[in-house]
């Protein structure tokens, strides 16, 4: 038979030796195993060029193949085992096939039904409403605010390589405008910090800035819902804030 | 004593909403029984389904929700920009044996397709059709998945009971001979709409 067949058109071992055996109208419980691992391993050698992931699995199948074949041309031992009952070596192969069968089938009939956002739709955006005051306030996690950190930083432009300037922005510098900020709004986005377009660095260097601040306790993040935006609040009073103003280098960082 | 007519008050709350409202949240924002909630919620549904409109009132994800008729798909992906993609039949594959099986570790996974299904996962999860649900106690405490809401909600399934029942082979079925066959032919080179998920990997090699 022709062996017009493309390893990557199936999703794995099982489904190509389905494909054979259904090919060759055997019965799943009968397996010619000789005639089918001589075709399963003529597919795998015509493929010039293998992923590596994906042939480690079909040459472990192809293993496995064999491994039945040579149980079934054995002579079954005669006296010993005779207590045992007498397995066909397939017996596990063919409870795998059906096994697998059925989540082929059950995937099928998923991809079969209509889909929330493809085919069926409800409304495509959240009211507008939400955001202001009022919202039940949650506690942000650290994923939260990596998660917002890192969708920042995508929204940044790339940095250009072989431009070479002098750092300008230093973390003391983001500290005291974030207290400013704060002290004067009482209320601060976190998306807000960052508005023009700011470099990598920059996006950085707030960032820690931020980060020291809560640290040190001087503010608190909060969000309205999970994955909402986050909002930066005073921990302490203004004046306190203000006065931290002046103790310049005092963070540690330059 | 209410000051809304209830149906016409379920109806606002279930356009406003932007996910499946839950029976009981309905109760709780109407403060009515939640027997004549159901029953206007059950009238609706008929009422809408009566019209044969461009709305209809279903059950999914524990909750109700306005939904479009598949009829209108190709209309309301030009409004939203949205391409008809498919999921990959890995991720299919990957999808029914978590929904069917679950909870379920990555190796029982894999065993079951008999390929390595690491970055399918991943992807699902992702995509947030399956959740975490914990650590097996099992040497190794391997993690465990499980289907999540937005699975219900993206197959339109009510629960996870609503789920078809499996069918049990005990012979090849015939008809999926088909479906190989058809995939074959999809999946040749000179198709123009290149599929986009990211499960595709194996897929996507240039054969």
């Amino acid at each position: 038979m022709s062996l017009d067949i493309r390893l990557e058109n199936f999703e794995g071992p099982l489904d190509l030796l389905l494909h054979l055996i259904r090919k060759n109208e055997m019965d799943i419980c009968d397996i010619q195993i000789a005639e089918i691992t001589g075709q399963y391993l003529a597919v795998i050698e015509s493929m010039k060029s293998l992923n590596l992931d994906v042939a480690g699995e079909f040459v472990l199948m192809a293993a496995t193949l064999i491994h039945i074949k040579s149980k079934m041309l054995l002579p079954a031992p005669e006296e010993e085992d005779l207590e045992e009952e007498e397995v066909d070596p397939r017996a596990e192969l063919v409870r795998r096939l059906l096994e697998y069968q059925k989540y082929k089938q059950a995937a099928s009939e998923l991809d079969n039904r209509p889909l929330h956002g493809r085919d069926v739709f409800s409304r495509l955006q959240p009211p507008p409403v939400e955001e202001e005051e009022g919202g039940d306030l949650v506690d942000v996690g650290i994923f939260d605010l990596v998660e917002a950190f890192q969708a920042l930083l995508k929204a940044a432009p790339k940095d250009n390589v072989h431009e070479i300037g002098i750092e300008h922005v230093s973390i003391t510098e983001r500290i005291n405008y974030i207290l400013q900020e704060v002290a004067t709004r009482n209320s601060l986005a976190f998306n807000e910090l960052f508005n023009e377009a700011p470099k990598r660095s920059e996006i950085v260097a707030t960032f820690l800035a931020m980060l020291e601040l809560v640290k040190m306790r001087t503010v608190r993040l909060m969000q309205n819902t999970r994955f909402g935006s986050i909002w930066i609040f005073p921990a302490v009073p203004a004046e306190e804030l203000t006065a931290s103003l002046d103790e310049e280098e005092s963070f540690g960082y330059f | 004593m209410a000051t809304f007519d209830l149906k016409a008050g379920l109806e606002s709350l279930l356009l406003v909403a932007d996910q499946p409202l839950r029976l009981e949240k309905m109760v709780e924002l109407t403060e009515v029984d939640k027997p004549d909630v159901k029953r206007a919620l059950e009238e609706l549904q008929a009422e809408y389904a009566e019209r044969d409109g461009g709305i209809l009132l279903e059950q999914v994800a524990g909750g109700y929700q306005l939904r479009t008729p598949v009829e209108n798909a190709e209309l309301i992906r030009k409004l939203a920009k949205v391409k008809a993609t498919r999921f990959s039949r890995a991720a299919l594959e990957t999808l029914a044996i978590i929904a069917y099986r679950q909870p379920i570790t990555r190796a029982e996974i894999e065993y079951l397709r008999g390929v390595d299904s690491g970055g399918v996962v991943k992807t699902l999860l992702d995509k947030r059709l399956v959740k975490i649900l914990g650590k097996k106690d099992i040497p190794g405490r391997p993690l465990i998945y499980g289907t999540s809401r937005d699975f219900l909600e993206v197959f339109g399934l009510k629960d996870l009971a609503d789920l078809p029942s499996l069918k049990e082979f005990s012979d090849l079925e015939p008809e999926t001979l088909g479906v190989v066959e058809a995939l074959e032919e999809t999946l040749s080179p000179d198709q123009d709409s290149a599929p986009t998920s990211q499960a595709d990997q194996l897929q996507e090699e240039p054969g």
